[in-house]
């Protein structure tokens, strides 16, 4: 019985690690939202986040630099983003769709000397716990420090959106950047440091794919993440504590998926990959079918494009 | 001193102009990414712009990669010019490949000039039933068009590979992840002998020159375009907002179809798993380019394609990976985006006033 337990455990374990790639970019995601910029780079973010992780962790030989250095190029490409929307006033939807088809491009071309390299073992925290304690060692124990800060974050994020006073101005701004803009707030300034701090979320959360979670560089190795990312931010309608849940839920098709192939069931191998896929759109419509409810959440600017005359 | 100033109207030129400068601009952009990489920009960025089309196959090719993107991209203008996000253009191909190609296996044993329009009409619905998921959800559960239509790129793309693995693998294929090769009377008949372009150009063009009319001279393109200057001006007007979104998505995922039968009864000659090097994104960036435009579409298409073979040949000559060209494609829409600022601002170099020195 003791077994089973600890089995149970060990897959709860699994489905928080294959859950954080998607808490980090749909949390930092959700900020960028927040304050009205609809950013579908994620994706792109992400797989330049993945790639700068991995070849910074195999030049360098440092994993501290890796992880670092992951975050700073998801938010050096974020600033392309960040360059056209604000400071040029493109469409959100369109440039990032460039910023995704650029990412996967300009990952490919890094990363094809970094084909093949096996990565290096990331450090895990209190692993004699994870083996000592049955069922709850597995689950509060042996992962990437990585981990245990994607499972605050929402929690942070969630405080720090509606008790400070940053995060007021940036639903401010994403609510109504004209009415920001005239109590002197600086509308355009707000919106780039979220869509950098996004950036950044979404290179950390690429780092954890090619660094901890499959470590090595595979290219087109998110291989949709960010757009499920993307999508979790809409079920959780814009609340941080959802996302969190939201993303366990993907861990776990993901990870059930995983099984049902390892076991051999008789079910087509692709329908099970298929699966968070179809989820995906079948939540989606579940949770838009309300659109009050959507409405009431969605931040009011989510998209569009402000100019201020000067 | 510089000075911005906003434009009292858009003017006309400059609306066909900045796709150009944008193209000089990713030219530009591409020359500093291959210094960095350490080769020399100018020969690079001939390997990968002159050189792929300096003889006749390499403008059939040129044409070959053309066709489906130039078909693709037509069909998107309809829904971005409604303000319908479509970005799942990929998915409907491989959905209009699939039930194409199980036409065609179907069509195995037989021989006659019904077979292949059967099979291109079967791409046709088979991309605009796949387009009208999203569509149908929007409408009426109002999700999310781009993370529906993208959802399902994964979904056709894992169909395709369940088919070629499984059911429909070649019989006599020893396992290979693909289906038996179409009879003759299932591919489309090439224009010219030892190049590979083929009557799909046609097809595109022929789509073209329909898409022209209904935008230009009909009310359902009059109605697609006042959507998309003011949902509330369409909405005044009593247009019926949900059958037009339906229709712009029935629209562009036949096209898409269409690209994809195109290319397995065209090129391919068979269905495997890689049916579409990315044709329905790309031809995202293609829409935009050719402004929505018919005319600018088949241009833009024409210059996306080559990105493609430049990629190819930079390939096998200067050993950069394949996807050299997305970011080329990448660039060209950013540094389009980008340039689209001069459409609404004016910008005005003024000499320095003597009280500012």
């Amino acid at each position: 019985m003791s077994f089973d337990l600890n089995f149970i455990g060990i897959l709860i374990g699994a489905i928080m690690a294959s859950s954080v790639p998607l808490i980090l970019a749909a949390s930092g995601e959700l900020i960028t939202e927040r304050s009205g910029v609809l950013n579908l780079g994620v994706e792109g973010m992400m797989i330049i986040g993945a790639i700068s992780g991995f070849a910074l962790m195999v030049v360098t030989d440092n994993l501290f630099f890796a992880v670092v250095g992951s975050m700073l190029s998801g938010l050096i490409i974020s600033l392309i983003f960040g360059l056209l929307t604000q400071s040029l006033l493109t469409n959100h939807v369109a440039t990032g769709l460039a910023l995704t088809i650029f990412g996967i491009g300009m990952s490919a071309m890094i990363g094809k000397n970094f084909v093949g390299i096996p990565g290096k073992e990331f450090p895990l925290l209190f692993v004699n716990l994870k083996e000592s304690i049955p069922f709850l060692g597995p689950v509060f124990f042996g992962h990437s420090i990585i981990l245990y800060f994607a499972f605050g974050l929402p929690f942070f994020t969630n405080y720090f959106l509606k008790k400070t006073k940053t995060g007021l101005i940036i639903r401010a701004v994403g609510d109504s950047p004209t009415s920001a803009s005239n109590q002197g707030i600086n509308v355009t300034l707000v919106r780039y440091s979220c869509i950098l701090y996004g950036g950044a979320m979404c290179g950390l959360a690429g780092a954890y794919l090619s660094l901890i979670y499959t470590p090595q560089w595979i290219e087109n190795m998110t291989g949709g993440r960010g757009w499920i990312a993307l999508a979790l931010v809409v079920f959780a309608t814009w609340s941080p504590i959802k996302v969190l849940i939201g993303a366990l839920i993907f861990g776990g098709i993901t990870i059930l998926q995983l099984h049902m192939q390892a076991v051999g069931l008789r079910i087509p191998v692709q329908l099970l990959s298929a699966l968070p896929y179809i989820m995906t759109i079948i939540v989606l419509v579940v949770i838009s079918r309300d659109s009050r409810k959507i409405k009431l959440n969605t931040p009011t600017s989510l998209g569009q494009i402000f100019y201020k005359e000067k | 001193m510089i000075k911005v100033e906003k434009r009292s109207d858009v003017s006309r030129s400059i609306y066909f102009l900045t796709p150009v400068l944008a193209i000089f601009l990713t030219l530009f952009g591409g020359g500093i990414i291959f210094f960095i990489l350490g080769f020399n920009p100018i020969e690079a960025l001939k390997f990968f712009f002159i050189t792929p089309i300096s003889d006749l196959y390499g403008l059939s090719e040129l044409l070959v990669k053309a066709t489906p993107l130039c078909l693709i991209a037509i069909g998107l203008s309809f829904c971005f010019k409604s303000n319908n996000w479509n970005i799942g253009a990929e998915g409907q191909l491989i959905f209009g490949g699939i039930v194409g190609g199980g036409v065609a296996l179907l069509f195995y044993n037989h021989d006659g000039f019904y077979v292949l329009p059967i099979i291109i009409l079967s791409g046709a619905i088979g991309g605009m039933l796949f387009a009208m998921i999203p569509a149908i959800l929007k409408t009426y559960f109002n999700t999310n068009e781009i993370l529906v239509s993208l959802m399902l790129v994964y979904v056709a793309k894992l169909l395709l590979d369940y088919l070629v693995v499984g059911p429909w693998s070649n019989p006599e294929g020893f396992n290979f992840p693909e289906t038996r090769q179409f009879s003759e009377s299932a591919r489309m008949p090439i224009l010219f002998d030892g190049l590979r372009i083929h009557a799909g150009i046609f097809i595109t063009l022929i789509t073209v020159f329909l898409s022209w009319l209904i935008l230009y001279k009909t009310y359902l393109g009059f109605q697609i375009k006042v959507s998309g200057l003011s949902l509330k001006t369409a909405k005044y007007a009593g247009f019926k907002g949900k059958t037009m979104i339906i229709i712009v998505f029935m629209i562009s995922g036949a096209c898409a179809g269409l690209a994809g039968v195109g290319e397995i009864t065209g090129p391919i000659g068979q269905l495997h798993r890689n049916i579409s090097p990315d044709y329905g994104f790309t031809a995202i960036i293609v829409a935009f380019l050719g402004r929505l435009n018919p005319i600018g579409i088949i241009f833009a298409s024409l210059i996306v394609a080559l990105t493609y073979l430049g990629a190819e040949t930079a390939q096998i000559f200067l050993q950069v990976p394949k996807y050299t060209g997305q970011v080329f494609q990448g660039m060209i829409l950013f540094f389009l985006l980008g340039s689209d600022y001069l459409l609404f601002f004016k910008i005005k170099f003024l000499g320095l006033k003597k009280n500012e020195l």
